[in-house]
């Protein structure tokens, strides 16, 4: 185990280290803060066309579909040279972290031709049309038809939760092909034009009052049968492939974007007071501090071992399910903590000169509540560790 | 097991046989230099080794002994001490242990006040010496140490003084503890009077052998409590796969089975951590010291908690003498505790995060 660099390593890191250097936008979060949804993802898809045409984007991609056919250690460079360097995160991300995996893992050759290297430019930004009304946690029990009709699926249904539907060029969508089978049989894996005749978008409001997520109805809509992702009928293995991907890949952004509040709340610690002396002299408040501390750590370092398993073996396994407990409850219990030590000025949101970081900590006090329910919740991981990893019969 | 649990009810907890045993693995001496008859392993090495120990729940003197006293001496001892001394640890011939609380129970080292008198050249004393008075509490595996290392002040400073285990003057009671397998010792000192050559160190160098020493053994202690981990897991799970109630194996239930999954989680996130500052240490990388913070806070909590569930788990089975559980929760308290405990290792995580770094925005703000 050596996490030391080797002189090809080291020049990895000298390269991406100094490209970030003259590339990353100073101080480009508190510029931004009053940037609306649309605005910020505008400027989150500027970022990744930057780090795409620089050849930084995909690094883990194999080297004929785009990327840099990245060893373990260079992914590993890769991310913490991005999360130093306070680098924005890439507007892509399910296209890049998610989709993208799954048509490597799945794709024929021209599927992966067309559409692998718009997804690394941003150029085609992508959502995923899994989760319906009726199929949340239990993703099997989704309604959405699609229906061979000469070469063209007629897709019919609704989907709910898609991040980024909004803005969203394709979708990457899982559907009821054989109307006669019923849970994890008959399901179809398919690539749809988000412009296709009959795809309606309506935002979805959430608890913070922002509609990151959208509904997605399709009615009659064509689809290409060249469109499958994996074979007719396969679509539940297909999407167990995303989901995986999902679960092993979200905490590394979590952890970062969780570390750069953290460090802010240290910040913000030396200037306030709590219990008459600064707060970052209470004991309590470094206690709390600490404790996030090492939370955020041990999930820095168990991503870090979950990357090395997914080099090793090809695909994340279902202790992926471990990480997105991790990211997912570390944050919240965070954001308890930040909202604490910051005390009444907390609660303060965008709008009020008083709000701290322009309302930023009140978003995300209220925002990680969806943490424990997105990308599989609290209570699914666990059965799946229970069931997948510990051996554990099945519940239900 | 049984062996465990046999030799929970001796005095010491100690076996020769087993001991010997570990010498000729080479263990006795694992991560110290070959010239004084080590095996020259690293740090990653040792975690791997002690985790397998921990795993089974090794009772006995081996921290202590090799981990503390071994590499204080390897730090401080002159040549003549590593050979006499450091050796005879790695050959498996000697047991020690480090004498450095006293009644505050304090992890600091500014809390040592055990006072090393210094003694005149003369009389039955032609090289002087020094004079030991006081109490050390919790000290580990006392009772079986051939020699003793031991935290004093001598004339204000911090230094460490090397007492043979049956000195005039020196005696040793066990305060039973939670753990069987690894007992405690209140230590005392009435006029007891080691050497000049006794000294293992002073001032600066003391204290840079203390705390290196305390970093290896809490971080060889870290690889013990998550083999410890490892087992809880494993006898829970099992557990809850053949334990049957309402007509299923109890581990269909989910309320079971998250406790589960949280144990596994428990272990993993102490896994990742250990091994991290296993390897930063080895490196001498500046971040070791934080590294080995963060693995025996989370693990401190994570063994603890991983023991409330496994004993959750078993039911009335759980709470019996007879289940293993127990062992490795009081194995779990006990290692919770050495080296500082998560709180002690927060303050320290406070210290480097809060104190020692202005951040990259206010270096900014500061130069704008």
């Amino acid at each position: 185990m050596d996490l030391n660099l080797n002189p090809q390593e080291t020049k990895f890191r000298d390269e991406l280290r100094a490209w970030l250097q003259s590339n990353v936008p100073d101080d480009w979060e508190r510029h931004r803060l009053s940037d609306s949804m649309e605005d910020r993802f505008q400027f989150l898809c500027a970022w990744q066309k930057r780090v795409y045409e620089a050849g930084w984007a995909g690094v883990a991609w194999p080297k004929e579909y785009g990327g840099r056919g990245a060893s373990l250690m260079e992914q590993v460079i890769f991310t913490q040279e991005m999360a130093a360097a306070g680098a924005p995160p890439m507007a892509n991300i399910l296209g890049l972290a998610l989709i993208g995996p799954t048509i490597v893992a799945f794709g024929t050759e021209a599927q992966k031709k067309r559409y692998l290297a718009n997804i690394l430019s941003g150029e085609e930004i992508w959502c995923q049309g899994f989760s319906g009304p009726n199929a949340g946690s239990d993703l099997a029990g989704l309604r959405t038809e699609a229906l061979l009709d000469g070469d063209h699926f007629v897709v019919n249904g609704q989907k709910v939760w898609n991040s980024y539907g909004w803005a969203a060029d394709w979708c990457a969508l899982v559907t009821r092909s054989d109307p006669a089978s019923q849970k994890h049989k008959g399901l179809t894996y398919l690539l749809v034009d988000m412009k296709s005749p009959g795809v309606e978008v309506r935002p979805l409001r959430q608890l913070t009052g922002e509609s990151e997520f959208t509904e997605l109805f399709f009615r009659d809509v064509r689809v290409p049968a060249e469109n499958v992702l994996g074979a007719v009928g396969d679509g539940w293995n297909v999407a167990l492939g995303t989901l995986a991907h999902e679960r092993a890949t979200l905490g590394v952004s979590a952890q970062i974007a969780m570390r750069r509040q953290l460090d802010r709340l240290v910040e913000l610690s030396r200037e306030m007071c709590r219990n008459g002396h600064r707060a970052s002299e209470d004991p309590l408040v470094r206690q709390k501090l600490a404790q996030s501390y090492v939370e955020n750590e041990v999930l820095r370092l168990n991503q870090m071992r979950a990357v090395s398993k997914i080099i090793q073996t090809g695909a994340p396994g279902p202790e992926g399910s471990i990480l997105k407990i991790g990211w997912s409850e570390a944050n919240q219990r965070f954001q308890a903590t930040a909202q604490e030590i910051l005390g009444p000025y907390a609660q303060l949101t965008e709008g009020s000169d008083l709000a701290i970081d322009n309302g930023a900590w009140s978003y995300s006090y209220l925002r990680a509540r969806g943490n424990t329910i997105e990308a599989g919740t609290s209570e699914i991981q666990r059965n799946i560790i229970g069931q997948h990893v510990l051996g554990l019969p099945k519940s239900y | 097991m049984p062996q465990v649990r046999r030799l929970m009810e001796t005095e010491t907890a100690f076996d020769t046989a087993l001991w010997s045993k570990f010498a000729e693995q080479g263990w006795t001496g694992i991560i110290f230099p070959e010239k004084y008859d080590g095996f020259g392993l690293g740090m990653v090495e040792m975690a791997a080794a002690l985790e397998e120990m921990g795993r089974a729940l090794v009772p006995g003197p081996f921290i202590s002994t090799v981990l503390l006293a071994g590499t204080l001496l390897d730090h401080a001892g002159n040549e003549e001490q590593k050979r006499k001394y450091l050796s005879a640890i790695c050959r498996g011939e000697a047991r020690s242990t480090l004498a450095l609380l006293e009644q505050s129970a304090s992890w600091d080292l500014d809390a040592v006040q055990l006072e090393g008198k210094g003694l005149p050249k003369g009389g039955s004393l032609p090289d002087g010496g020094y004079q030991l008075n006081g109490e050390k509490l919790f000290v580990s595996d006392a009772g079986i140490a051939d020699f003793l290392l031991v935290a004093a002040r001598i004339e204000g400073e911090l230094a460490v003084l090397i007492v043979p285990g049956n000195a005039p003057g020196l005696e040793k009671m066990a305060t039973p503890g939670m753990d069987l397998t690894r007992r405690l010792y209140r230590v005392s000192f009435t006029n007891v009077v080691a050497s000049p050559e006794s000294l293992l160190g002073r001032g600066e160098r003391a204290r840079q052998a203390l705390e290196a020493a305390l970093e290896v053994a809490c971080l060889g202690l870290v690889a013990e409590m998550v083999g410890g981990l490892q087992s809880l897991v494993d006898l829970t799970v099992a557990y809850a796969k053949t334990r049957k109630q309402f007509g299923r194996p109890i581990g269909t239930f989910q309320a079971v089975q998250h406790q589960c999954a949280d144990m596994l989680a428990l272990l993993e996130g102490s896994r990742s951590a250990l091994y991290y500052a296993a390897w930063a240490l080895s490196e001498n990388d500046p971040a070791a010291r934080t590294a080995i913070s963060v693995a025996k806070a989370y693990a401190s909590e994570a063994y603890r908690d991983a023991g409330n569930k496994s004993i959750q788990v078993q039911g009335g089975m759980g709470f019996t003498w007879e289940n293993d559980a127990h062992l490795y929760y009081r194995r779990a308290k006990a290692s919770e505790i050495a080296f500082g405990d998560a709180t002690y290792h927060r303050e320290r995580i406070a210290q480097s995060l809060i104190d020692r770094q202005p951040s990259k925005r206010e270096a900014s703000l500061a130069a704008d």
